[in-house]
């Protein structure tokens, strides 16, 4: 399913391919046509891909058959066990996590999980997880602890479930605890986000030594939508607001809110996910490296330090 | 998140046109109460016992001992993002700054509590709905440090719709970094208490705020992660009668006890004397 701003470039897509397919069933040579098409079409590739705008990203950080915290799990580790429930209440969908290896080492592996299609995404909550998921994920970084494995997270997800159930099974505390568990890790702990970024929900379980950021993925205190419903008083306006909330790979970059972005094939990781999940695998394998050798101690430093350090003030 | 409520900001008490300057209107139940009998009250209706939002420096004076308090913040906020909405955040923290005189959404230092040495943290919801960016983040993460190097208690009173939408993944930041300062008063064996007013909600609830010791909550606060409206919009029906409200958190086990704020200081003072190992034996005040 194109997005909208795709569209002149299936338009052009599909023009050369009639050109090559009258040429063939009439026989005329159309060589010169269809060449000039193509380049076309590789200008207009690039110009769109590399220019895109907030906003634009933010549908491909949505698109459907980006690679979601499962699928990167099959492709890129070896004998993932899949772990379920908080022990307290149920499981929650939302929220995947298990043991498993990456090049052979042993991690603890916890993620938000969307559906692959409407009936999986009902299922799933669309990745919008109860309080439940977050005891999981909590029970989970107690194991890496105990065992000495590093914990790695993936992040997508709209935002923590906002309604009556999770309010009564105390979301905010949860989200709390979550934080909190996650910053005490002694082991390393790296966080990828892979599409949507969605504020408190994504960040109890992004509290990481290094956290990276897909190309075209978002990460924000709000989604679009709901800061131009209440900034702008209307969730149409959600382009503007986008544009305002700086939260693109690069901006997050420069804000230090990130330490690195993983490169997405272009048009985004939907286009071609094994490669997107290969170059995922390559920045998890280089951001372990960098905290290889450090202590238990200088673990919790080194992420204390990380999250101390952020914010814009001035000093009287 | 509640961030909805920064822009329906209500006076915190009185200031009614129709009643006489020397008069106010309670909010809930029209009651006209002589005004210096509603500061005396703390800003809690004497015929229903509404409580009023109480501005932060009144609520200063309520809980610190008398000419104890040092005031610490005085931090000033930045536009790291360059945020223009409908109005440039820079405006909109000037207008702020003019009506409460104060730099951002943050009063707090330190003083006694009862005798217990503290820092007393009040966040202030008359300035941009109390919400939570960068300086909010920084002057709670330095209480905390300050109590910890001082072996004083922590007391944060909360009053915010979450995390500042203007600052937004820096403000998302000040969640983490709030948290994770605290761990430096449980190094020290220090209390923390969290006093959970009208209204809490967003980042600040499920960040610092939940993590306390000891929480209290004042009667009828509004208090969750999503506010009600999204919550609304979400499942599309009504939501039950006291949803969110703090006498549903006491009931879902989410708080320790809900403190009339007539009886808040006392309580307080208990709560920090019993958990304060530099406090011998010391019932009641």
């Amino acid at each position: 399913m194109p997005l909208e701003f795709e569209k002149p470039i299936l338009e052009l897509e599909r023009r050369i391919a009639e050109l090559k397919e009258t040429a063939k069933a009439t026989g005329v040579d159309l060589e010169a046509e269809i060449r000039l098409l193509e380049e076309r079409l590789a200008r207009l590739r690039k110009e769109t891909y590399e220019n895109l705008t907030p906003w634009q990203r933010v549908q491909l950080a949505r698109a459907p058959g980006r690679p979601t915290t499962l699928d990167v799990l099959e492709k890129a580790f070896q004998d993932f066990i899949e772990l379920h429930g908080d022990r307290a209440f149920a499981d929650d969908p939302a929220i995947v996590g298990g043991l498993a290896y990456l090049e052979g080492e042993k991690v603890v592996v916890v993620g938000h999980q969307k559906g692959r299609d409407t009936k999986e995404n009902l299922q799933r909550n669309f990745g919008m997880p109860h309080p439940e998921g977050y005891r999981k994920a909590m029970r989970l970084m107690d194991l890496a602890d105990r065992f000495g494995y590093p914990f790695l997270t993936f992040v997508d997800t709209p935002g923590a479930y906002p309604g009556v159930s999770a309010e009564e099974r105390g979301q905010a505390w949860v989200i709390a605890q979550s934080i909190q568990r996650m910053s005490r890790l002694r082991v390393p702990a790296v966080t990828v986000i892979l599409g949507e970024g969605g504020s408190g929900g994504a960040l109890a379980i992004a509290v990481a030594n290094r956290v990276l950021i897909l190309e075209n993925a978002w990460y924000s205190v709000i989604s679009p939508e709901s800061c131009a419903a209440i900034l702008w008083r209307d969730a149409k306006e959600a382009p503007k607001a986008a544009e305002a909330l700086k939260l693109t790979a690069k901006d997050l970059l420069q804000l230090k809110v990130v330490d690195a972005i993983v490169p997405e094939p272009e048009g985004g990781a939907h286009k071609d996910p094994d490669r997107a999940i290969r170059n995922i695998k390559e920045a998890l394998l280089k951001a372990l490296e960098e905290l290889k050798g450090l202590s238990p101690e200088a673990l919790y430093e080194d992420r204390y330090r990380r999250f101390r350090s952020l914010g814009a003030f001035a000093e009287p | 998140m509640a961030l909805e409520r920064l822009f329906r900001r209500k006076r915190p008490s009185g200031g009614n046109r129709d009643v006489p300057e020397l008069w106010t209107k309670c909010e809930a139940c029209g009651a006209q109460i002589y005004k210096k009998e509603f500061q005396e009250n703390l800003h809690v209706c004497p015929k229903c016992g509404h409580h009023h939002r109480l501005p932060a420096q009144e609520r200063v004076a309520m809980l610190a001992d008398p000419g104890t308090f040092q005031e610490t913040t005085r931090l000033r906020p930045l536009d790291p993002l360059g945020f223009v909405d409908t109005k440039p955040y820079v405006e909109r923290l000037k207008a702020y700054q003019a009506e409460t005189g104060r730099p951002d959404a943050i009063l707090g230092g330190t003083c006694q509590i009862g005798g217990v040495p503290a820092v007393l943290l009040v966040m202030d919801y008359a300035f941009a709905g109390g919400s939570m960016g960068s300086v909010v983040g920084e002057e709670i993460a330095r209480g905390a440090e300050r109590a910890a190097e001082e072996g004083r208690a922590l007391v944060i009173v909360a009053a915010s719709g979450g995390a500042r939408m203007q600052e937004a993944a820096l403000s998302l930041m000040q969640m983490a970094k709030t948290v994770m300062t605290l761990d430096r008063v449980w190094a020290r064996r220090l209390p923390y208490v969290s006093v959970l007013t009208d209204p809490t909600t967003g980042g600040v609830t499920a960040s610092f705020a939940a993590l306390a010791d000891v929480i209290l909550a004042e009667p009828g606060a509004l208090i969750g992660f999503a506010g009600p409206r999204v919550i609304r919009q979400t499942i599309r029906q009504e939501l039950p009668e006291g949803f969110q409200r703090s006498e549903f958190l006491l009931k879902h086990g989410m708080v320790d006890r809900v403190t009339d704020r007539r009886r808040l200081k006392e309580e307080l003072v208990r709560v920090l004397r019993h958990l304060h190992p530099g406090v011998a034996y010391a019932p009641g005040v």
